[in-house]
Order: C-alpha cells, then structure tokens, then sequence
C-alpha cells in the first residue's frame, strides 16, 4: 500500500468520524482536581461524586433540553493542589477545551483562585469543598456556592456544648489556612455569645508534624472541649495524638478530617471525634428530583466499594443542580441558566439550596444546613452517627 | 511551667528521631559531598515499609525496625549505581538533579500506587503519666531505638574495617584508593547506609504519627535545618542537632504562638548558617 493510499484512507476516516463529534450535542465541563499533593484525598472524593452524576446522567440519554439531548463530557486535569496551577489550568479549560460550564477544585484556596479565571471568562462555575465566604463577596456574578458558608461549621458544635455543658472551657487551634482561619473567625465570636469560655486560641502551622507541644498547651489551660483543626492530613495526626496523649477532653470537634471514612483506620484514636458535616448518608431530605440520600449512597458504594463523605456528596450534587438549571433554562446558554439558578430554591439529597442573589454576596449559598457527625462504637465497629441537631440525629451524643 | 517541662521532654524524645533522619543525610554529604534529595522519598518508603511490614506480613510495629534497615541499605545501594555514581566528583548542581529526579519519580509512583491519603498504623504501647501529661510510649521507644541505632553506627564507623574505609574515603577519595581501598564500592556501602537510616527513621516516625506520600518532604526539611545546626557531614553532630531542633519546637510552643514554631526554626537556620557555617555542634566532629 502507498502512502497516498494511507493518507487518503486516513483522511476518509476523519470525514466520515466528523459528525460523532458535532459539539450541539455534548456539553463540556471542566474542573481540576488534585490528583496528587496534599488535598488529594478529599478532592479524589469531590471528583468521585461529578464522576457518578456524569456516568448515570450519560446512561440515561443525558440533559434533557428542548426536545434535545445532551450528553455530558468533561475535561479535567490535576492542579496537584497547588495555586498557580489552578491559574493556568482553568484557563486552559476554557479557551482550549470550550468548557461551557465549570465545577471548581477542592478547597476555598484553590477556589479563590480559580474563580479570578472564571469571572474573568465568564463562565458558571458550580463551587463544593470551598466554603469561605470572602470569595462570594467581591462581587462576583458567575460563582454558586453549593456547601454552607465557613461561619455556620462549628455553629452547631458550640450550641451542642452549651447544652451539654455551659461552663465548658473551649480551647480553639486550628490550622492556619484561609478556610480554617474563616471557619474560626465566626467560631470565636459564637462561643463568646453562648456564654463559654475560650481558655487558648491559636493556629498551628499547616507544616505541623508533631502537636505534643500544642496538646500540652491545650491540657495546661485546663480546656475540657476542643474546636478547630483544619484539613486531612493534620487533622487525623491531631486526633491520633490527643488519644496517644491522653488529652482527657470532654468534647472535639475537628473540621473537615473526621468526615473521611479513612478516619475509621485511626480505630480507637477516632472514637468520640466530632466533625460539622455538610452531609451525611443517613440524613433523609425528600428530594425535588434526582435519588435520595439512600439511592445515592447505594449506587457510591456499589461504583467505588467505599461509602461516601460530603465531599462526594457535593460533587454529585453540583452536578444535580447544575443539570436542573439548564434543563429548567430550555437551552445551555450562560445567561439563561444563570437566571435560573439564582432564582433556585430546591431541595436533593444533599439538602436544601439556595443561592443569594445580593450583589455583595451574589452565590452564597442560603439554604443548606449542617448537621454533626461523631464517630462511635457500635458492636465492635468504628462508625459515624449524626448527633446534631437533634432532629436529624441518628445516635445520641457520646461526651 | 509542668506544661513547659512535658513540652521539653517530648521536644528531646521526637528531636532523637529527627536526628537519626538527619544523620543519612549528613553521612552521605561527608563521605561523597552529595546532598542526597532523595533524602524525604526515602524516610517515606520507611513509613510505608512499617505500614506493609505489619499489616500484610503481621510484622511487631518493631520487628519492622531490622527489615526496614536491610531493605533500605540494598535499595540505597541499587539507586547509588542508578542516580549517584556517575555524578560524584562533578558539580554539585548534577548531583542535586539526579538525586531530586529520583526524588520525583519515587514520589510519583508511590503517588499512583497509594495516593495521598494518610495510613496509620496503631502501636499499643503504654506511655507514662506525669501529672495530667502523658509521654506516649511510641515516642520513648522511638528515641531509645534512635539513641541504640545511633550508637552501631558510631561503632561501625569507628571500630570496623568498613568504618575506617568510610572514614579514608570521606577524607581523600584518591589516598584511599592508592592504599588498595575499593572505593568505589565504599561509597555505595555508605550511600546504602544513608539510605537505610533514612527509611528507618521513617518507620520510627511512622509509629508515632499517620502519614501519606508526601510525609517525607517535612522531614526533609527538618534534617537540613539539623545538619546545618549539627554541622554537614558530621553524623554525631547531626544527633545533637536533632535533640536540639525538638528542645526548639518544645520550648517556642510553650512561649509562643504555635505558628510561629516554623519561623523561629528557619530564623536559626540562617544564623546558624551565616554565624556557624561549619555547624552549632562543630566541636562533636570527631
């Protein structure tokens, strides 16, 4: 065979393979995840829950619009947790890869970063795992926070302790992040309006290896409650080091780590952690649309053997809601679907949702509401129960 | 001021394990004048090691210590031939690219095979109490471990045949080799050794604390700040070093923001390295 012969017969196939790529009908999502580098493992799990919503929404037809039908296609590369990264990544997403819509990276850092590209493009950009606020008030038009905002986290935790325990003496350390430091800005003013006492109150560094030094701190003011930690990584070597160290607190509560069902590897380290959890696979939300809390844990479970945390939770749910907007906006054009989602008020499995439509805060997210996870032993196994509030609780409180 | 005190003692217990790590990396620089970037890569397979070693073998948490030593030496040895012969005795800027090289590609497969999500594995080990503070058990075995591991390697450079070899080579490579000392192979022996006590290090720190792939990187940083206060290429003084980078971590905490732990440990980094170049402990070279 000639090489003209190859090059007709390649070019052929590129004639005839054209139509199955016509773009009318594939709708193009990108995001980053941090596949590798220290967020990882949550972002690996936020990653999880778009990927199920993507495969059930493509076995279905996919998104519904005008009597046509979109599948779904995404582009997605690995920031490896890092800034600059998500900087030149989201850029790439939209001019070279067309991406229509867009889900952000894990965490509020790389959220802030990220969203600059997106308002700069104009691009929707459905947000979970970011859940600082400072992001929703520079007067951005294009972001939509599906997670409650950072200063409702350990809201919850502190009205659970002033019920147990008004005189309780709160110890506040947390890690010095933009997310943790916006989580415990609101906390510090919340324990000081319930009437507690806060006895220490310091960030420990996020290349903290070693908190003995911080837990004699905490023991020496004489805290019988525990508030702060940060992300993964610190947050189970906190809560391995305070059972090691014989802390003898009453209560604790640590952001974000106890979520992971990787905590549960902590064993004995674990029990009696509590965590603010935007999600939990026993709260029972009657959905507007889409599966149940129930359905989607079942179907998480049977795709990657692994329960779900929030953080899967919140990228299914984005996709959700972003599917529901441009199916109620009958096209998938920017501005339609962004007049219909700041005027959403829906509920999933996740929960509530509904984004402020004020221009100082546009994409806040209103409606959702956390509840707290504690993880206990139950007949042998280490498992997490929500404890509050208590009409959603599913064990008691163990304190 | 009891809380000050607990502070110190666990500062000294956790700084006997940063000085093991320390001391891989300071034997490595005085034998061959490599500054071995494969250092935290290497204190992280010793985490891992600890994690396989007991929860697929049933290893003792301890009982890891001596496969962990062994294996390490052997895997030092093959990325001598692989990342380091050849670029011994040239620039120093080839060395650092081989060895950060071979930094990211252990980084990046044990990346793929275990992610980064954080592995623990519990060691019952009772601790004592003093007052309302408790010295966990692990800590004080990993300190005793390091102070024993310390002490062979110190008999080992100073009271064997291959120590006096070590000793002949880091002094003048070409002297060593007019007396009939095979160089060559030396110098993979101590790059093993530096290896090994980088990943056992490793497996210590790893009964003390859950960790991912990306552990090491800390730990890393730490030994240079302890080589530089011990004093490069001086294993003793890397030991002293270690103890006293855990007083520092011990005591700032106790007087400061805790956040302020990392600035004060690098401030003394740069005063160490303009005031002391040769090292804080220079005097512990032997």
């Amino acid at each position: 065979m000639t090489i003209k012969k190859l090059v007709l017969i390649a070019a052929a196939t590129l004639l005839t393979a054209s139509p199955a790529l016509a773009v009318d009908d594939t709708l193009t999502i990108g995001f980053t995840v941090s596949r590798t580098g220290k967020l990882n493992n949550d972002s690996t799990a936020q990653m999880r829950g778009f990927e199920l919503w993507r495969d059930e929404l493509n076995d279905q037809g996919g998104i519904k619009v005008g009597g046509k039908q979109y599948k779904v296609n995404f582009v997605s590369y690995d920031d490896e947790s890092v800034n600059a990264r998500v900087q030149q990544l989201y850029t790439r997403i939209i001019n070279q890869d067309k991406a229509q819509f867009l889900f952000s990276p894990y965490s509020s850092g790389l959220v802030a970063t990220a969203a600059i590209v997106s308002e700069q493009y104009g691009r929707i950009m459905l947000t979970t795992g970011a859940a600082e606020e400072k992001t929703y008030k520079l007067g951005n038009k294009n972001l939509f926070q599906v997670y409650s905002p950072a200063d409702l986290y350990l809201a919850g935790a502190i009205e659970a302790v002033k019920e147990l325990n008004p005189k309780s003496q709160v110890a506040l350390v947390y890690k010095d992040d933009p997310f943790s430091k916006a989580v415990l800005q609101s906390a510090r003013k919340q324990v000081s309006e319930a009437g507690l006492t806060t006895v220490l109150d310091e960030a420990y560094s996020p290349e903290t290896t070693d908190f003995g030094p911080a837990i004699n701190k905490i023991i020496s003011a004489k805290a019988d409650v525990l508030l702060g930690g940060g992300h993964y990584p610190d947050g189970a070597t906190l809560a391995r080091q305070l059972y090691d160290h014989k802390a003898r607190l009453k209560w604790v509560t640590l952001l974000v780590a106890p979520d992971s069902p990787n905590f549960a590897t902590l064993g004995e380290a674990a029990i009696s952690i509590s965590v603010p959890s935007q999600w939990e696979p026993q709260v029972s939300f009657k959905p507007d649309f889409g599966p149940t809390a129930a359905e989607f844990t079942q179907r998480f479970q049977a795709k990657y053997g692994i329960e779900p945390g929030y953080h899967a939770a919140g990228g299914y749910a984005a996709g959700l809601l972003l599917q529901r907007a441009i199916e109620q906006a009958g096209s998938p054009e920017q501005a339609k679907v962004a007049g219909v989602l700041n005027s959403m008020d829906v509920t999933t499995m996740f929960g509530r949702t509904k984004f402020s439509t004020n221009p100082k805060e546009h994409g806040l997210q209103m409606g959702h509401e956390m509840v707290i996870a504690q993880w206990q032993r139950k007949g042998g196994n280490v498992v997490k129960e929500v404890i509050w509030p208590k009409a959603a609780k599913s064990s008691d409180v163990v304190y | 001021m009891t809380g000050v005190i607990a502070s110190i003692i666990d500062g000294v217990l956790v700084g006997a394990v940063y000085g093991l790590a320390a001391m891989g990396l300071t034997l490595i620089w005085g034998v061959m004048n490599v500054i071995n970037l494969t250092h935290g890569a290497m204190i992280m397979l010793g985490m891992f090691a600890l994690y396989f070693l007991t929860s697929a073998l049933g290893l003792p948490p301890y009982g890891a210590v001596p496969v962990t030593i062994t294996a390490g030496f052997v895997f030092g040895v093959l990325v001598y031939w692989i990342a380091v012969h050849r670029v011994i005795g040239r620039a120093h800027l080839m060395s650092l690219l081989s060895t950060f090289a071979m930094n990211m590609v252990l980084i990046g497969i044990s990346t793929a095979l275990f992610s980064t999500s954080p592995y623990n594995v519990p060691v019952p080990l009772p601790g004592v109490t003093w007052r309302e503070y408790t010295f966990t058990g692990t800590h004080i075995m990993a300190a005793m471990l390091a102070l024993l591991l310390a002490g062979l390697l110190y008999l080992l450079l100073y009271r064997t045949r291959i120590g006096k070899a070590i000793r002949a080579v880091a002094d003048n490579r070409d002297a060593a080799e007019l007396n009939g000392i095979p160089t060559t192979q030396v110098l993979s022996f101590a790059f093993g050794l530096g290896v090994a006590l980088a990943c056992v290090s490793g497996t210590l720190i790893a009964t003390l604390f859950p960790f991912t792939v990306l552990s090491g990187g800390a730990y890393e940083l730490k030994s240079f700040v302890v080589t530089v206060l011990g004093g490069l290429g001086n294993p003793a003084g890397a030991l002293i070093g270690g103890v006293a980078l855990g007083l520092i971590e011990g005591v700032t905490a106790s007087f400061m923001p805790l956040n302020w732990t990392p600035i004060i440990e690098f401030v003394l980094f740069v005063v160490a390295l303009i005031l002391f170049p040769r090292g804080i402990f220079a005097f512990a070279r032997a």
